[in-house]
């Protein structure tokens, strides 16, 4: 872990440090903690142009990435309007990065679905879904975690991590930008991620 | 009383200039005030509703619900963040208690009503009808301007809301000047 990885972190973050120990023992009350070294791995998944999108993909430029589900009222459309914002502000830069939405609710968030609810945020925003295996592989590596929540009416909601991963062109965690995080510290990380 | 305030925040709409104007709402000794319901992303299959309730009664009542024909149901959740940065979302047991004398805002990073399966986009401009259920009070409809943050209320200043709510400095959870569904860079030209 870099200092650049601290900088990153918010104050709610920090509180939540520890050490991989948390990992190898998740269980439903224990979320896996993203504050760890050895995030991100192979993935397959499907964008939403219903094309296979794989962590090969995902080399070669730095990326910005967020876990999430269309059925989110609140967190999750914050979350994309605010990266909405931050790409909009790079400009040009925007697309040195490549910026993806993945979802944790593959049974409802199908490609078509990704591909139309992103149609609302900035073009560069790639929606990412799968099977829920795939789904399941991607959110181990990336220590994301996620669990199904029933509600009255048949519905349900998905708890899930809401940290955004900053990962480098050769994909290392480079840094997370944490819910509610000021728009000039976001900022800062992503130029810093795009200066290398 | 709907028909009336419905009139009223029509021309009121009107002499704003189009502007999201809200008159607040008064059922028996409750009062509600800043409706609005945040625009939702193309296809969203739920949507977020906010408001503030002011209880200038002697007992306790409770928001247990509400429904609307823009949408297939309406609960009432509460929003969470952990230490560990995982959102959880809950309906709220037994309803969101209304305590006398205070006011409970509903508001993003806390209270908010889930709106599950709008039949549409919600657009700003746009307005959703809403009827509230409380447990004592009754059924009330409430007029919600779709916005990217709680609008001015009109004649009546009830000040800052207290209590009930985790809200942040995050209403509305936009930039200045953003309107989702209608992203900068999206456009094909920007004015």
């Amino acid at each position: 872990m870099n200092r650049r990885f601290f900088m990153s972190v918010g104050v709610a973050g920090a509180a939540a440090l520890v050490g991989i120990g948390e990992y190898l023992m998740i269980t439903q009350n224990a979320p896996p903690s993203p504050f760890t070294s050895g995030v991100g791995g192979a993935f397959s998944l499907v964008d939403d142009n219903s094309k296979r999108f794989t962590s090969r993909d995902l080399l070669g430029k730095p990326a910005m990435i967020y876990f999430g589900y269309t059925f989110c009222p609140e967190v999750c459309p914050t979350t994309l309007t605010h990266m909405s914002a931050w790409l909009h502000a790079l400009g040009p830069e925007a697309t040195k990065l490549r910026t993806v939405f993945v979802t944790i609710d593959p049974a409802r968030d199908t490609a078509a679905k990704m591909k139309e609810y992103l149609s609302g945020f900035d073009p560069n925003i790639i929606g990412l879904t799968g099977t829920p295996a795939e789904i399941a592989t991607i959110a181990r590596d990336y220590k994301v975690y996620y669990k199904k929540v029933p509600i009255p009416g048949g519905s349900y909601t998905m708890d899930h991590s809401s940290f955004i991963y900053l990962m480098t062109a050769k994909g290392k965690l480079d840094g997370l930008i944490s819910y509610g995080e000021p728009d000039t510290k976001a900022m800062a990380a992503l130029r810093r991620l795009l200066r290398g | 009383m709907t028909k009336m305030t419905r009139a009223l925040a029509v021309a009121g709409a009107m002499m704003l200039a189009g502007s999201a104007f809200a008159q607040p709402v008064q059922l028996g000794t409750l009062t509600i005030t800043s409706p609005w319901v945040r625009p939702t992303p193309p296809g969203a299959p739920s949507a977020a509703g906010y408001l503030s309730i002011v209880n200038h009664g002697a007992a306790e009542d409770r928001l247990v619900g509400a429904t609307t024909p823009d949408a297939a149901s309406v609960q009432v959740h509460e929003m969470s963040m952990t230490g560990n940065g995982v959102m959880k979302m809950r309906p709220v047991p037994g309803g969101l208690a209304i305590p006398p004398g205070r006011t409970v805002t509903l508001a993003p990073d806390g209270y908010h009503l889930m709106i599950i399966g709008p039949r549409q986009e919600f657009k700003p401009g746009e307005r959703v009808p809403v009827t509230l259920v409380f447990k004592h009070a009754g059924k009330v409809a409430v007029s919600f301007p779709v916005a990217n943050g709680p609008v001015a209320n009109g004649p009546v200043a009830n000040g800052p809301a207290a209590g009930g709510s985790a809200a942040g400095g995050q209403a509305g959870g936009a930039m200045p000047g953003m309107t989702m569904g209608a992203m900068p860079g999206k456009a094909p030209a920007k004015p």
